[in-house]
Formats: structure tokens, sequence, C-alpha cells
């Protein structure tokens, strides 16, 4: 077994050798920035709208601007795994990363932190600017947020490890998949509408998903200010499952980049 | 002297191609060994199973006495390599880059380790360059200053000369000599540079279609085969291997 001390000093590295990344390029630092703050914008606007134009909405005063907000938080996540694996790919760097006492493990929680700040750090500045823009504070929502949140940034990282292992796989020419997998979920998620609205055939595939927990538990405090255990436990116990699932993938895919010698050819 | 690298009949197949076809041979500590071969002999893929990059379809490996392939983590902190066919992140500068693989193989004094790097590799001027901006002479004496921040015991190189000028290629060597001087390091290299390999190495191995088909000293190869350079050697037995084999059999391989 490493000593924990050696361990946590490999996977602050990695996660060091990010932040050098973000330091050094500020293009990188805004785009975290960019897409939440305009999603932001942009459904606040529908918000206001909505909010002058129909009861329903009016009810739950930034509904949809607090689903945009925790969908980021998802996307954000699922990117903050998938995207700096992919610069390990462009960087050609994974022979000296796995060539070194760098445990596959201590690279997956390296990324698992980076995701974490990568997306606090994007989420976040727009969750802040709609309190002055839109008077909408999506922190109003209290403590169920922290669960909401946590519950997206998981399973953020469960399929942030799946594509990894895809790279991994099959190399950079399935880097699009780092872009658009995640918006394959997003019709079953219900993150604007209740898995209700969904077809019948449909709702018990929607119901595996943890995003349809979250997003019905949202609108669970929003509408009617309960927070559903319910709906959070089923998060949580789905989320054990997909990390647990997406660390074996990403596992199977490295010892099968190991025998295909792939560590050090993997690219375009 | 002890042994710091033993492998044992290795073999690694990719579907119906032989890349190692049953490898034998030893190290000895602090030896250079240069590692010869075509291109597709087998020499990255050698380095690549003695890295833990790639799993052999068979045979043993033992670095510095253990059963590196049920623990490599055990021996990896003490190796170290660099190759022309893998590179370091392009945005970060030189100083974060050998920072970050400090950290990884867990070095103590990692600022005064990495200065005394920029000294002898003369590297001083670049550390706050990006990596990408440097030419790439200047990347392989980056990319060497990596392989040595951990005060390898085993230093595995590929083409470790690859792209620089000959001023610089020889002040490398000299310091990788120096380095194995001071160090007791054991050193692989892969080289297409033959007079370089017939200078620097205390033995060699030669590799053809994943095999070993000649090794030993520069020096008995050169009087075995009649000539003059290695170069001239490495010609015969790669060009005749099966002739070269059988009139000079490589001597228990050894090394």
């Amino acid at each position: 077994m490493p000593s924990a001390a050696a361990s946590w000093g490999r996977i602050y590295a990695i996660v060091l050798r990010y932040i050098y990344l973000l330091r050094g390029s500020w293009p990188r630092i805004i785009e975290q920035m960019y897409w939440p703050t305009v999603q932001m914008i942009i459904w606040g606007f529908v918000t206001q709208f909505f909010m002058t134009n129909s009861d329903w909405v009016a009810q739950a005063t930034g509904v949809l601007l607090s689903a945009v907000l925790l969908w980021d938080v998802l996307f954000r996540s699922q990117l903050g795994v998938s995207v700096p694996f992919m610069e390990e790919l462009f960087a050609r760097n994974l022979g000296h990363l796995f060539a070194s006492p760098l445990r596959p493990a201590e690279l997956i929680l390296a990324l698992l932190v980076i995701s974490l700040l990568r997306t606090l750090l994007g989420v976040g500045t727009a969750a802040v600017l709609a309190i002055p823009l839109y008077h909408i504070s999506v922190f109003e929502i209290g403590l169920p947020l922290i669960a909401f949140f946590t519950s997206l940034l998981v399973f953020g990282w469960s399929v942030g490890l799946v594509i990894a292992s895809l790279l991994l796989r099959y190399g950079l020419g399935v880097d699009s998949l780092a872009w658009a997998s995640i918006f394959a979920l997003a019709p079953l998620s219900g993150i604007y509408y209740p898995i209700a609205t969904l077809p019948d055939w449909l709702q018990p595939v929607a119901w595996v998903l943890p995003t349809s927990h979250v997003f019905e538990g949202m609108r669970k405090v929003l509408f009617d200010g309960v927070f559903d255990t319910g709906f959070f436990l089923n998060a949580v116990g789905l989320n054990v499952i997909y990390l647990i699932l997406g660390s074996w993938i990403f596992y199977r895919a490295f010892r099968s980049a190991r025998n295909r010698g792939l560590l050090l050819q993997v690219g375009e | 002297m002890s042994l710091i690298i033993e492998v044992e009949n290795l073999f690694k197949a990719f579907g119906s191609v032989h890349a190692l076809d049953g490898i034998s041979f030893n190290v000895e500590r602090g030896a250079i060994c240069g590692l010869l071969g075509a291109n597709g002999a087998g020499k990255t893929t050698t380095i690549a199973v003695l890295l833990g990059l790639l799993t052999p379809t068979s045979g043993s490996v033992r670095i510095l006495g253990r059963d590196f392939l049920a623990d490599r983590y055990a021996v990896l902190p003490h190796m170290n390599f660099s190759s022309p066919y893998v590179d370091l992140p392009q945005r970060l500068t030189v100083q974060e880059n050998l920072d970050v693989y400090a950290r990884l193989y867990g070095v103590n004094d990692r600022n005064s380790r990495i200065d005394r790097l920029y000294d002898a590799l003369d590297l001083a001027e670049y550390r706050d360059r990006a990596y990408s901006t440097l030419s790439a002479g200047q990347k392989t004496r980056v990319a060497l200053a990596k392989a040595l921040v951990n005060q390898p015991e085993l230093l595995l190189l590929d083409e470790p000369t690859a792209s620089m000028d000959p001023d610089t290629a020889d002040r490398i060597r000299h310091y990788l000599k120096d380095y194995r001087a001071r160090s007791g390091a054991t050193i692989l290299f892969a080289s297409h540079n033959m007079n370089e390999v017939e200078r620097m190495c205390d033995q060699v191995l030669i590799l053809h279609q994943g095999r070993i088909v000649d090794s030993g000293s520069p020096a008995r190869m050169i009087a075995a085969h009649g000539r003059v350079t290695l170069e001239e050697v490495f010609l015969d037995v790669v060009r005749t291997p099966a002739a070269a084999a059988r009139e000079n059999p490589a001597p228990g391989q050894n090394l």
C-alpha cells in the first residue's frame, strides 16, 4: 500500500499541474465562467418573461434559472474530468504520468478535485452575478442546494470518467463526446419540466438517472418549500452505483491501454 | 556486481505481430547499456515494458531485485525516463513542469534539485518559458532534466541526444557519464547514433525483429566481427542476423 502522505503529494502535484495550466491561460479562466454566465443571462430573461406572463412559474421565482445553473453544475463537473484528461492526450504526456509512481486512482482523485474547482469557479460566478442582475439568488434554496450541487457534481464525475475511458481507448478521435454526450441525458433529466411530462414508457428510464431525482427535488423545494429526502436518497444511491461503474470502466480502459501499448501512442 | 535489470524470456505480441520474441538479458548495476536496432526492432517496446507502460504477453522482469510486473509501484520511484515519443505539457513553463514531476516522484529538496539541473543542463534562462516555445533541442534537455529530477537509480533513455547540436549532445553525454560515476546509476538507452553508443556504452544489445541477435561490449563485438566501427557490426548483424548469430552467439546476454 502506498503511504497516504506520498499519495496525497502525488494527487496534489496533478491538481497543481492543472492550476498551473489555468493560471497561465486567461482564456481558460474566462471560459470557465463564460458559458454559465451566458446561460444565466438568457434564462434569466426567459424567467422574467414567464414571471409576468405565467401564474405557474410566478409561484416559484427563479425556478428556471436555478434549473439552468444546476444543469451547468453537471455539465461543468463532467467537463472538469474529461477536458483535463484530454489535455494530457493532446500534450502526449500520459507516458510520463504513468511511468511515474502516480497510480490511476490518484489521477482520478486529482481529476475530481480539479473538476470541483472548475465547477465552483464557473457556476459560482454565474450564480453570484444573477443576484444583482435579476434579484434571483440560487443560494436561497439553502442547505438543499448543497445536496443538489453534490449529487450533480458526482454524476458529472461518473460521466466524465466514462468519457476519459473512451478517450484512452479510442484517442482524440472521440473528443467531441466530451462536449456533446451529456446533452443526451438532458431530455430525460426533467430539468425544466416534471418527469411526469415524459411519455409513460420513458419515465422508468428517466428515474434511473440521479439527475431526475435532483431536479424533481429542486422543484419540490421551490414550489412547496419542502426538501424531499426520498429524492435525495435515491440520487445518492444511484450516484454511488454510477461512480463505482465509472471508476471500474476507467480501470478496464487503463488495463486495456497497457495491453495495447496505447499509453505511449494515444492521440488522434 | 548486482543485477539491476533481469529480463527472462519476454514476449509481447500485438495480434499476429511478435514485437518481442522471447528476449532475455541482464544489466549490472552501474552499467551503461545501449539498445540498438532498426525501426520496429523492439527497442521502444522493450523500454515500455521496463517502464510498466506495456503489459508483456509472457516472461518475467525483475528491476532493482523486485518482481516488476507484480509490484512496479515499489520500483518506479527509483526509475525515470525520457523519450521523444512522450512529451511534457506544452503550456506549462519549464519550472512548472519540473515542479510537478518532482512532486510526483516525492523529491524532498525540490527547488535545490531543480536549480542544480538548470545549471548542469544549461537551462536556467528557460525556466519561466512555456515548454511549447522551446526548440527541439531545448525540449530534449528539459525532458532529460525531468528524467533526472528524482536522481534515479535506473535511467531509461530513448534517443537522449535526438535533435541536439553536436556541442550540446557532447555535453549531455559527458553529463550522463558523470552522473553514472557520481551516483552509481544504471543507464539503458536506445539510440540510432552508433558513434554515441560506441563511446558511451559498456555493453550493447542488438535487437532485430523482436529478438536479441548479438550482445556484448562494443570492443568485443567489433573484434569478433573483424570490423572497425560498431556501425559496421550493426549493419552486418541486422542484414544477416541468422548468420551473425551463428558466428557470434550472444554470450549469455548477461550485460
